[in-house]
């Protein structure tokens, strides 16, 4: 086709100025591209921690409550449910499973090694419901023994009947917990669970709870039953806070909807950029040849042939663009990601192998491309159809 | 030639073409004005003209600057519609015609040879007579009609790949007459065809469109100010003010 062997030509010509629009593509598509993969690299690298489902209703102690200025950690710490508000929260539960739960951190000895760690005291029958073991036996009732996390086990090389020491007292590991994720409930993965009878006995402390967990069997009860606990509790003033993990998950849409709105934002703008600079060379490249317009019109051109003309050239400087910036945005989408990910869990083992750079992505690649030719079209479009709607006499006597 | 018409937009011009109003004109202005509008009042290009172009005529339009020859040319070559009057081209009333059908005209019927030669400055010798082919057929291989015609314009071969910065003026005219000539036009149109050639190239140029006029049966309409130009005419037509005198 002549017309865009005309155009490379013409492009070929002007090469500074066809190099520079190229480039403004190229960054336009690199970033809108790359932003869209590192936006869903994020997405990616939470879903993978994130075991919810919304079927859990929470209750904590309303931190005011517990007496005592609130900004002192520890009266946090001292906040309690007490036995009392347990029973008031089964009776709105119903039928539901209600999960008290006994929690502290304590120093834990593993032979050389020691740390802080949370210690998670649950009825024995709870365990076995919510945790699942992936190495050793269950915790019996009766008998004396813990179950560590995933990560915690991992990070110290601890597997079942090895021993570990806290509260003065040496325990046996009969379990390791599978990895759970980042969960509205408990987070066990770097914990020990024990029993509530072993956590009670061993740091001698009223029956009280730092949380209580509803597990709802009927999804569509979950407000009802949030409502009655509240009605009950609350009366007076504000002993409990009750949050179910459809908030967790909802907050968590709603930050993800809105990194990814401000990063394709950061990527549309550069795009709007490049779009100007096409606009600009284009319309150049119009009025320079203005005259040439006014001969391919007396030769026989037509307004359409001389409007796909210009077209084809703006087409082709997307296409140049698009194509390099596509495949650039591959290397830096994934390199961004890396990085980002690499800062965003610094210090953690929290989603070490969590592929990050996952085939959704291909579609901001594809969507950039497609984005970087569409705008090169359009803003050729407007230089393109002036000078396909001059007559031949205007556009010959123009020098 | 190889290729056909493109499209069928074309046949039908060629249909109605075949009957003209009085059998012999092939270009035939009744009554035509031509107003150009501008801020400080308009300007009368064309006042009232009426003229008869037959097949085969070779014709010099003569005049001062200003005086509306150019516009006359223009008005022929459908690069311009009059304001008022009839203008019929091969038989068709061109004010009734579409920017396409105008353009098919100029594309198959008409061929434009200007002062300036005009030729596309990043195609070479052979793909500017190429262009109107290409435009035609849509096809790019038809070379051999274009060697062709290069040839018959005592043209060599090493020139062909030339760009026109390349070119002498002469060449470059050549050239363009040979663009001008590949879509096999009825009607030739000159805007000074000589204006920037000295005058040995210059008259080998007006050799070279007498003898199209002579052999292939041009018709030939040249817009020049020179007496010894005007004299390889048949006839001369003179204008003053937008009239015909």
């Amino acid at each position: 086709m002549i017309f865009l062997d005309l155009a490379l030509k013409n492009l070929k010509v002007h090469w500074l100025r066809s190099f520079l629009a190229i480039l403004g593509i190229i960054i336009g598509v690199l970033a809108i591209a790359s932003m869209g993969i590192l936006g869903h690299s994020i997405s990616l690298l939470v879903a993978n921690v994130i075991s919810d489902v919304g079927d859990t209703v929470i209750v904590t102690p309303h931190v005011a409550a517990g007496g005592g200025f609130v900004g002192d950690p520890r009266v946090m710490v001292n906040a309690r449910i007490p036995e009392s508000d347990l029973d008031v929260i089964r009776k709105a539960a119903g039928q539901n499973r209600v999960i008290p739960i006994l929690q502290r951190a304590e120093e834990v000895t593993f032979g050389d090694d020691s740390g802080y760690v949370t210690i998670l005291g649950l009825p024995a029958d709870e365990i076995t419901f919510l945790l699942k073991i992936e190495d050793g036996q269950p915790l019996r009732e009766n008998a004396p023994g813990c179950l560590v996390g995933h990560l915690l086990a991992r990070e110290f090389r601890l597997n079942a009947g090895s021993r570990v020491s806290f509260g003065n007292q040496s325990i046996r590991i009969s379990g390791v917990m599978e990895e759970r994720g980042l969960a509205a409930d408990i987070n066990p993965d770097y914990a020990i669970v024990v029993t509530d009878r072993v956590f009670l006995d061993m740091f001698v402390q009223e029956k009280e709870y730092n949380q209580v967990i509803v597990k709802i069997s009927d999804i569509s009860q979950i407000d009802q039953v949030k409502e009655g606990i509240d009605r009950q509790l609350n009366r007076k003033e504000t002993m409990v806070d009750i949050t179910d993990s459809r908030d967790l998950l909802r907050q968590y849409d709603e930050i993800y909807d809105q990194i990814m709105t401000f990063l394709l934002g950061i990527g549309a703008i550069s795009l709007v950029v490049a779009a100007v600079s096409i606009l600009n060379v284009m319309i150049i490249s119009v009025t320079e040849r203005i005259h040439e317009v006014g001969i391919l019109r007396s030769i026989g051109a037509s307004r359409r042939e001389i409007l796909w003309m210009f077209l084809i050239e703006a087409i082709t400087l997307g296409i140049i663009g698009s194509g390099i910036g596509g495949v650039l945005s591959i290397v830096g989408g994934y390199f961004i990601s890396q990085v980002a990910i690499g800062v965003m869990t610094a210090g953690t083992t929290f989603g070490e192998n969590a592929s990050v750079f996952g085939p959704g992505s291909m579609i901001f690649i594809v969507g950039g491309i497609l984005f970087g030719v569409i705008v090169s079209m359009l803003s050729g479009l407007y230089p393109a159809w002036q000078a396909s709607r001059m007559t031949p006499i205007e556009a010959l006597r123009h020098e | 030639m190889c290729g056909s018409d493109r499209g069928d937009r074309l046949v039908f011009l060629e249909k109605e073409m075949s009957t003209s109003p009085d059998g012999e004109a092939i270009i035939q202005f009744q009554d035509v004005t031509k107003i150009y509008p501008l801020p400080g009042g308009d300007v009368v290009a064309l006042d009232h003209v009426s003229l008869d172009i037959f097949y085969g005529d070779f014709i010099a339009i003569m005049g001062p600057s200003g005086s509306g020859k150019s516009t006359l040319l223009n008005l022929m070559g459908c690069l311009d519609t009059p304001t008022s009057g009839r203008l019929f081209i091969k038989g068709r009333d061109v004010s009734s015609m579409s920017d396409e059908e105008l353009t098919g005209l100029r594309r198959d019927h008409i061929g434009f040879i200007f002062q300036q030669f005009n030729l596309i400055p990043l195609l070479s010798a052979l793909e500017n007579v190429q262009y109107p082919l290409i435009l035609k057929t849509g096809e790019r291989t038809c070379t051999a009609r274009c060697v062709e015609v290069l040839k018959s314009m005592d043209l060599e071969e090493p020139l062909y790949s030339h760009k026109p910065s390349e070119l002498s003026g002469g060449q470059q005219q050549r050239v363009a007459i040979a663009r001008s000539l590949v879509n096999d036009p009825e009607i030739l149109l000159a805007d000074e065809p000589t204006g920037n050639l000295d005058t040995k190239t210059g008259s080998s140029i007006m050799a070279l469109l007498k003898d199209l006029n002579e052999q292939e049966k041009k018709t030939i309409i040249m817009v020049t100010h020179d007496p010894n130009v005007a004299r390889f005419a048949h006839r001369t037509i003179r204008i003053v003010d937008g009239k015909i005198i």
